[in-house]
């Protein structure tokens, strides 16, 4: 009698074994793309300016200090979220925030800046997408946390939301700028 | 103003959900008529409010009312009408909506048939329908609320998914959540039952037609998905074992299997804990199936946006209800009676090699979509499961089934003779045999597996034809005798026949479109032809053609058989500028024995155009079989029998009694 | 035929069923699973030439070349670090781009040199979570379509 119970309770043990699987795979994000560059030097790029009111971004800007570059676009949404965050962060002494203006006609993402606001100290246009293409960017926005040394600690997939920033960035910067 | 009261409406249906969910569970336990006649009500009005808020959400989609996130984000002004009211339903919040709507449907359907349940099995019934209403309606609310306001309202909306702007898929969810939620109703009976330690023959009678409803609707929905995935996407195959696609062929795997199982439970009284099992399995395999789409566990090209907060709710509710519902089964099952005894070689037999079979497959299944995230839960990398996993082990268990439905049927109740039936059917076997050589010698390449899969399915489309024969004495008495008894055999036994007919043509015709699929691929330019299967494709050049909302490139083919005209094609390829997406549409010429499939992808730059050619043999057999099957299910439905719905308890148990009285099913 | 003979033979019946199952489940995963790797790996890791895996990267920008016969195309898939030469005859689908992610499936002919049936390309230049869309919402900034 005791074996047929048993036979019972297959069913709610199978199931059992299965919620677990399925609870960690909500952890998990089936479409994670590696950063192939993380720890790595960022690559080799010179981008010319957005125009006569900004100065472009070389890979050589980013040697001697920790900076954030962020990938941005005036087509892109979710840019227009993370807009106001950047703006907070622009002059705060503890790190240099860049922008890379990507795929974008250069008198849109001007209108763009001048609605919202500029908080970059340098923005390279990226017109073709091919610096876009040796930083690994996948998709816009982007942001780079990157070392004193010129290497890419950290890059954040999608727009920066206040505990990416208290959760990640801000302790890494502070770690990074010691 | 009215998008408020839909959102109103949903938070009363809620609340009147909770009602229905608690009282009338109380009363049944207690014996108390009035608290249990507040299911009926409740039910009612809980219909009530879901149709509100359906409407009013409809509503703001036809009258392209951006000021509504949902609307904002998924429609557009420009589209055609059509798809602003399939785009309802064509994201993860509108959904839901037609989800709760549909479950309300089932739960005032059984308020409407189930005036001869007993009070307290129908009170039970519509609280179990009740609760999973509370769990849908809050994930709405809680979680993807539809109706949620922007301001200020943009000028426009988003649009719909390109891919999704098409009649195939505008109906496609309708159908799904209509087979998917009706086997709520057959896990509401089964929950009721193990809580009442009651399962008898009066109950899988009360179980079958819901089951028969929810059973073919799906059949449509899937094959409606299917049917989708082979114009739509321009690869020219039908089926891909996508995790979208395996999570609703599970449930109606195991839907299946409840189908012929409860048909024992019903006329022999046996196989009941068994029957109450495949009741919960088949919708929990629904539940999870709305989990792996909604939750991002899984990619797919047709997953809804996921959001791992929504994936936490449904896992919890999961675990809540199929969690719950398989933990009461384990305590209450082994307390139900086994019932009729019976031969290994018997029709409950048959049924039960059915239903091994059919559980095995939907094991292999769940098994082969939920592997790679056990590879990626354990750590040890990623892999997919692609189509060659899924056939080589699902095309040896569903042929022994094949061989299985053309026997059984003719095996009496409860000890047959085996050797009777197979000298019975020499006719059959002939046929098989016949058709075998055919298609052996008409396809000497691929012989093996598509002879196979041909004469599987003469085998049973025979014994199918030649069982009804049997039955009316065909050409052994008078043909208006014949007809007398053809017209006397009850409907549910049209039923099986037409839906095994249904699979006969399913059988071939994946089998054809498998193995004698022929294709070309050629960059073609202005007045080229491309020849495929003794077809000719002459190419008349690409021209820019508007549409709607979209822009195309149109090629123009003209299709000649040995000098006459068979067909002219326009393929597309479109692009949607509201979501800078382009789309390919295919153009199919079908005829009864094949489609001809043509399309085209880029100019190569030089004049020239790169296109694919398919000629796929018996390609619509694999649809007109789906349908002949949901046919099936329908004639069925429509036997007096169900319909009249149960006699009372005391009458079943006499029939029950009497066997010999069922033979003829 | 007694209930505990009929519950045998269902046992037996279902045993030999469950294994035959279990050893097609096994045999079908042994052949037809397909790992999944990155340039990096495929080119670190050495995976065997003729084994049949996926491979993820982007197309690098410039580096698409078509055959004359107009079917063939060569590209480089990149994952930054390393990049593969990929050979592919057929339509390309219609989301394919240059810059773009991809997924490709078919196999190594040479260590470097990957000869892919199958192509798949997603659409995501635009990332669009959930809680963006709540924070637009918020914002008041909703302005809909992709400019």
């Amino acid at each position: 009698m005791n074996s047929r119970r048993l036979f019972y309770l297959l069913p709610v043990i199978v199931f059992g074994v299965l919620c677990a699987f399925l609870l960690r795979g909500l952890s998990l994000d089936p479409s994670t793309v590696p950063t192939a560059l993380a720890d790595k030097q960022v690559p080799v790029f010179d981008l010319p300016p957005l125009d006569s009111q900004t100065k472009g971004l070389a890979s050589s800007d980013l040697v001697g200090e920790v900076a954030l570059v962020n990938v941005f676009a005036s087509w892109c949404l979710p840019c227009r979220v993370e807009h106001p965050f950047l703006m907070e962060l622009a002059d705060n002494g503890a790190f240099a925030l860049h922008g890379v203006n990507y795929k974008d006609k250069p008198e849109d993402a001007r209108a763009w800046l001048d609605e919202l606001g500029d908080p970059f100290l340098r923005i390279g246009a990226d017109q073709d997408g091919r610096a876009g293409i040796d930083l690994g960017v996948y998709g816009v926005p982007e942001t780079f946390v990157i070392d004193r040394a010129g290497r890419i600690r950290y890059k954040h997939v999608g727009p920066i939301t206040q505990s990416d920033l208290e959760k990640y960035l801000l302790p890494l910067i502070r770690k990074l700028s010691r | 103003m009215i998008v408020e009261i839909g959102h109103i409406a949903l938070i009363m249906a809620l609340i009147v959900a909770l009602v229905q969910a608690t009282i009338p569970m109380i009363g049944a336990a207690r014996g108390d008529g009035r608290l249990m006649a507040v299911a009926s009500t409740a039910a009612g009005a809980q219909w009530v409010f879901i149709v509100i808020a359906f409407l009013s959400l409809m509503n703001a989609y036809v009258t392209s009312d951006f000021s509504v996130f949902n609307v904002a984000s998924n429609s557009h002004s420009a589209k055609p009408m059509l798809y602003k009211i399939a785009g309802v339903w064509g994201n993860h919040e509108g959904s839901l909506v037609l989800w709760v709507l549909i479950l309300a449907t089932f739960g005032g359907a059984i308020v409407l048939f189930g005036g001869n349940l007993p009070p307290a099995l129908r009170a039970r019934v519509l609280s179990v329908q009740a609760l999973i209403a509370v769990g849908f309606l809050s994930f709405s609310l809680f979680t993807s609320n539809p109706f949620e306001r922007v301001f200020p309202a943009p000028l426009d909306g988003n649009g719909l998914n390109p891919l999704l702007q098409d009649p195939g898929l505008a109906f496609h969810p309708p159908f799904l959540y209509l087979g998917y939620v009706g086997f709520s109703v057959a896990f509401a009976f089964a929950i009721a039952a193990l809580i009442e330690g009651r399962v008898d023959a009066a109950w899988a009678r009360w179980v079958r037609p819901w089951t028969l409803i929810a059973w073919s609707f799906l059949t449509i929905g899937i094959a409606l998905g299917s049917w989708w995935a082979y114009y739509e996407l321009g690869w020219g195959g039908w089926w891909y074992w996508d995790p979208v696609e395996n999570a609703s062929f599970m449930p109606w795997l195991a839907g299946t299997a409840l189908l012929h199982s409860a048909i024992v439970c019903e006329k022999r009284d046996a196989l009941k804990a068994w029957t109450v099992l495949l009741a919960i399995v088949a919708f929990s395999l629904s539940l999870l199936g709305t989990f792996l789409v909604r939750s991002g566990v899984l990619t797919s090209v047709h997953a809804f946006a996921t959001d791992p907060a929504r994936g936490v709710f449904i896992l919890g509710f999961l675990i809540f209800v199929v969690g719950g519902s398989l933990t009461l089964f384990a305590v209450r099952a082994p307390l139900l009676k086994a019932g009729g005894l019976f031969a290994p070689v018997s029709r409950e037999g048959g049924i039960v090699l059915n239903n091994l079979l059919f559980s095995t497959a939907a094991a292999t299944v769940l098994l082969g979509t939920l592997y790679p995230l056990f590879i990626d839960a354990l750590g040890a990398g990623k892999v997919s499961v692609g189509p060659p996993y899924f056939n080589t082990v699902f095309i040896p268990l569903m042929a022994p089934l094949i061989v299985l439905a053309g026997i059984a049927p003719m095996l009496a109740w409860k000890r047959a003779d085996l050797t009777g039936v197979i000298a019975r059917i020499k006719i059959v076997a002939a046929v098989t045999v016949l058709v075998l050589l055919w298609s052996v010698y008409r396809a000497w390449g691929n012989a093996v597996f598509g002879a196979f899969g041909i004469g599987l399915s003469a085998w049973l489309a025979s014994s199918v034809l030649f069982d009804w024969a049997v039955r009316i004495r065909l050409f052994r008495v008078s043909a208006l005798d014949s007809l007398q008894r053809a017209i006397r055999i009850p409907r549910a036994a049209y039923g099986m026949s037409l839906a095994h007919f249904g699979v006969a043509l399913l059988v071939a015709g994946v089998t054809a479109s498998s193995a004698w699929r022929t294709e070309a691929i050629q960059v073609m330019r202005q007045g080229e032809t491309i020849s495929v299967a003794g077809f000719e494709f002459l190419f008349h050049g690409v021209v820019r053609a508007e549409g709607p909302n979209y822009t195309a490139d149109r090629g123009h083919f003209t299709v000649t058989r040995a000098g006459g005209l068979v067909a002219e094609l326009w393929p597309e390829n479109r692009f949607y500028p509201v979501q800078q997406q382009p789309t390919t549409e295919a153009a199919i010429h079908t005829t009864w024995l094949s489609d001809l499939y043509v399309v085209v992808g880029d100019p190569d730059g030089q004049g020239g155009w790169s296109t694919r050619v398919y000629y796929n043999p018996l390609v619509p057999w694999i649809w007109l079989g789906a349908m002949v099957m949901a046919l099936g299910g329908a004639v069925s439905l429509s036997d007096r029998r169900h319909r009249v719905g149960a006699p009372n308890r005391r009458r079943r148990r006499l029939m029950a009694g009497e066997p010999a009285a069922e033979v003829a099913r | 035929m007694t209930r505990k003979k009929r519950r045998l033979y269902t046992l037996i019946g279902a045993m030999v069923l469950l294994s035959a199952a279990t050893a097609l489940v096994i045999g079908a995963f042994r052949d037809n699973l397909v790992f999944f790797f990155s340039p990096t790996e495929v080119a670190e890791k050495g995976i065997e030439v003729g084994q049949r895996i996926r491979m993820g990267g982007l197309v690098e920008e410039d580096s698409v070349i078509r055959d004359a016969d107009g079917l063939t195309v060569h590209f480089r898939l990149t994952d930054l670090s390393h990049t593969i030469m990929v050979t592919y005859r057929g339509i390309l689908p219609s989301l394919f781009r240059e810059g773009q992610g991809v997924i490709v499936q078919g196999q190594l002919d040479a260590p470097t040199h990957f000869i892919a049936d199958e192509i798949m390309a997603k659409h995501d230049e635009n990332y669009m979570p959930p809680e963006v869309a709540e924070a637009l919402k918020k914002s008041g900034q909703w302005k809909g379509g992709n400019e």
